[in-house]
């Protein structure tokens, strides 16, 4: 049989993370970023600047747990298992960002800041338990029997909430630059003044992860530091200092659309690092995209529909984008 | 936790969490065609009320989708947290129904939701028909293969165990296995009739208060033929799925009934009412009726239904439980058929909007479907038991190993988090419930759309502000 199956369904589930982190990692930013805005008409602004996109960025993360089940049904069973308390702090922190996002709207002024407290909550507990279970997950999760052989709070160790705190910190940047360019005037110098301190803040903690990482994983630094992996990819790194020094020199500028999409540069950077030192692991350290694959009755069954409705659903994004573009003022409140 | 093992709670906090998720996909399925049916009305014929009913409902309908969304996030992940070795051992199969099932989800709201609830000036009448249409559709699409999901759990065919994996072979027998039609069309027809009841009794609550329009008329009249028409349908429907369910899962039945043993060639009674006690395995204080068991479940005077006793202990199903389930659903059923021909007879003598014994009725009866719902998806999923896969796995073998601590934690959290925020929801909706249609409601519409900030992506946009706000507005009782 030509047709690799499970390296296509790897590659739907990597893109459709992907998708997830790039597009709801700055809307779970302006949750984080809102305690340093205490004005309701700038909190306002803030929010209207995600409102018509981010409920479509959680489709990717939904999609990315049903094709999980269906075509890596070993993954899915040990990934959310073995990592169980921090995915639900996650959905539960998303369930109250998504609730409060709505409600806060149509709340009464009285009751406003009750969901803004939500609102600022959820957005801080859903990423910071998704960068822990992402650490736990790189820390990899040993298996036995085809389950999870692992105790309930493998999960909470020093570099995993390092983790935590280091997503919190790359989606406030993310948030910050993002603000940068949808907004103007007062928020947007006072994003300027905050993206400067917390790009070196992203550049200490993604230097810190990638010294620690190889340190106590020797296969990960294998990986990496063996010749000629190490030629083919130097070039991250070097991307990565290259972006940030771009990232930092933009903001000095003033530049409106540049430090979002260099920010965005740099997640994808992160994420390809990770990927080279996993890859072709789905639960490190030792089950494989093959090992944890469905059978190809299912993966092929799967593969029609979603071939045929992820275009619809990338469209209808850019679509959505693309009406969206440009900058949103005090003036365009929500009616 | 109050004595219960990790497998308890585990299965408790599945429970909870889908018990709140059903009631929110159920209203959108009878809404989205109710709708569709308004729209169909009001373009046939030209009647502004049937316009006026299509604006005020498409706003709780969003609202509801909202809900329905937020909380379903939390199923598609439950699986693989909490029943981690069900997943391993029948993820192959559940799995991509699952997926088709959110990919119709997302298919619907990038496409139609969006025209539907935004496109009322943007698109020509017919087209906006059609998107609304489709939207009902797409509903009873996401019912299919969910149900699909769910019926193959029930009575599993189409696969083959290899290393102690499912491994379908043959997707048509997977999906049309023999207990989906009769789950898919007895759930959508609840699903209709539980909507129809929530439109009456928001009818009649306003009827009750002095507030009468056309509008509300034609919401408590469309409500009532529903509930004359279909409810004895449902009861014809759940008929033939109890001879499915005798066929191919008997020890649920036998539980259902509480019957445990035959006695000789004697035809099985019905029992009415009673206490089945695993222990003492028999039904105390039993009401029975001679020779109805048999007449129900075998449409025959002599032939037996088998008892409880024929199957191992470890194999039954909780029949306290079920049984008490079995007969709220049965019961809420028959107060439905009884509502329905109340109405007709009101209907005839042109009592229907102002008997007041009967709009209190109606009122009462708001739950009864949602009631309805959760009492039979009790009934279908305990009667399983001890199976999560029936005949194939125990649902003692499917659930990760997790500690009692954790259940704890993460089940307190559900329901605190479920009841506060489902809670607002809800309090929203009946908020705009209590609006009460508006006779040229249809006149102010909604623009909206991709990009914009109303978007079917947040289908709750959809729902205005100013429609809620005036929530205890004293002049209900001006537009006599």
């Amino acid at each position: 049989m030509g047709i690799d199956l499970p390296l296509i369904w790897a590659v739907i589930i990597i893109f459709g993370i992907m998708m997830y982190v790039v597009m709801d990692g700055f809307d779970l930013g302006i949750g984080i970023l809102f305690p340093f805005i205490p004005g309701k008409s700038d909190r306002d602004v803030m929010m209207n600047t995600v409102a018509p996109v981010w409920d479509g960025n959680e489709t990717w993360l939904v999609l990315g747990g049903a094709a999980l089940f269906g075509a890596f049904p070993l993954a899915y069973s040990v990934v959310l298992s073995a990592l169980y308390l921090p995915l639900i702090l996650m959905l539960i922190g998303l369930i109250f960002r998504g609730v409060a996002f709505e409600f806060r709207f149509k709340a009464k002024d009285d009751k406003r800041y009750l969901w803004d407290m939500a609102f600022i909550g959820g957005s801080v507990t859903a990423t910071f338990f998704q960068g822990v279970a992402l650490g736990a997950f790189i820390d990899g999760l040993p298996v036995v029997n085809r389950q999870f052989a692992g105790g309930s709070l493998d999960w909470l160790t020093p570099f995993t909430l390092f983790c935590g705190v280091a997503l919190v910190v790359a989606y406030a940047l993310l948030g910050c630059t993002w603000l940068i360019m949808k907004t103007e005037g007062e928020l947007q110098e006072k994003m300027f003044g905050l993206a400067r301190p917390l790009a070196f803040v992203v550049l200490a903690v993604i230097g810190i992860v990638s010294i620690w990482t190889p340190l106590t994983h020797p296969e990960i630094s294998a990986r990496w530091f063996t010749l000629p992996n190490l030629f083919w990819f130097m070039p991250v790194p070097i991307l990565v200092l290259a972006t940030m020094y771009g990232l930092i020199r933009a903001v000095a500028r003033h530049a409106h659309y540049r430090p979002f999409l260099l920010t965005l540069m740099l997640i994808f950077l992160g994420y390809s690092g990770l990927g080279i030192s996993l890859w072709p692991n789905i639960v490190p350290p030792s089950i494989s995209i093959w090992d944890a694959a469905s059978p190809p009755q299912s993966q092929g069954f799967m593969l029609v529909g979603t071939l045929f409705i992820i275009p619809f659903i990338l469209g209808y994004t850019f679509w959505s984008y693309y009406v969206f573009r440009g900058k949103v003022t005090h003036e365009d409140g929500y009616h | 936790m109050f004595g219960l093992e990790a497998l308890d709670l585990a299965r408790i906090q599945f429970a909870f969490t889908i018990s709140f998720h059903i009631l929110f996909p159920a209203i959108t399925i009878g809404l989205a065609s109710y709708l569709a049916v308004l729209e169909g009305l009001w373009l046939k014929t030209h009647d502004d009320t049937y316009r006026d009913l299509y604006h005020f409902w498409s706003k709780i309908f969003a609202v509801n989708f909202g809900m329905g969304v937020v909380s379903g996030l939390v199923m598609a992940y439950q699986f693989g947290t909490n029943w981690s070795r069900f997943s391993d051992f029948a993820g192959s199969v559940t799995g991509p129904l699952l997926t088709y099932e959110v990919l119709t989800a997302f298919f619907l709201e990038a496409g139609f939701l969006g025209v539907m609830l935004f496109g009322w000036n943007k698109v020509g009448r017919n087209l906006h028909f059609f998107a609304t249409v489709m939207v009902a559709i797409g509903t009873l699409i996401s019912t299919f293969w969910i149900l699909a999901s769910n019926s193959w759990m029930q009575t599993p065919q189409g696969f083959e165990i290899v290393n102690g994996q499912v491994i379908p072979t043959d997707w048509l027998a997977v999906i049309f296995n023999p207990s989906f039609p009769y789950r898919l069309l007895h759930m959508a027809t609840a699903a209709f009739l539980a909507t129809a009841f929530f439109v009456g009794s928001s009818a009649a609550w306003h009827l009750l208060r002095g507030k009468d329009n056309p509008a509300i008329r034609t919401m408590l009249s469309m409500a009532m033929w529903m509930a004359l028409i279909v409810a004895p349908i449902q009861a014809v429907i759940g008929d033939s799925h109890g001879l499915n369910t005798l066929q191919y899962q008997p020890a649920k039945i036998a539980a259902i009934e509480g019957h445990w043993e035959n006695i000789g060639d004697e035809p099985t009674p019905l029992i009415l009412f009673g206490w089945p006690d695993m222990k003492e395995e028999k039904t105390k204080f039993a009401v029975e009726i001679p020779y109805l068991g048999s007449l129900i479940l075998t449409h025959s005077l002599d032939k037996q239904v088998p008892g409880l006793k024929e199957f191992p202990p470890e194999d039954r199903p909780n029949s306290t439980i079920v049984f008490w389930t079995f007969r709220i659903m049965v019961g809420m059923g028959m107060l439905m058929i009884f509502t329905g021909v109340c109405s007709l007879l009101l209907r005839k003598r042109d009592r229907l909007y102002t008997s007041r014994p009967f709009l209190y009725l109606a009122l009462w009866m708001g739950p009864s479907g949602l009631i309805a719902i959760l009492a039979g998806w009790f009934t279908t999923e305990v009667g399983r038991q001890p199976w999560v896969v029936y005949g194939l796995m125990r649902t003692a073998d499917a659930s990760s190993n997790h500690t009692v601590m954790q259940m704890s934690i993460t089940l307190i959290l559900f329901v605190v988090v479920y009841f506060a925020l489902f809670g607002t929801g809800l309090g929203y909706m009946m908020r705009l419930v209590r609006k009460g249609p508006e006779i040229d409601e249809g006149k102010e519409t909604n623009e909206g759309g991709p990009g914009k900030k109303r978007t079917p992506a947040r289908p709750l946009s959809a729902a205005d502000d100013k429609n809620a706000e005036s929530d205890h507005s004293p002049s209900l009782n001006k537009e006599i």
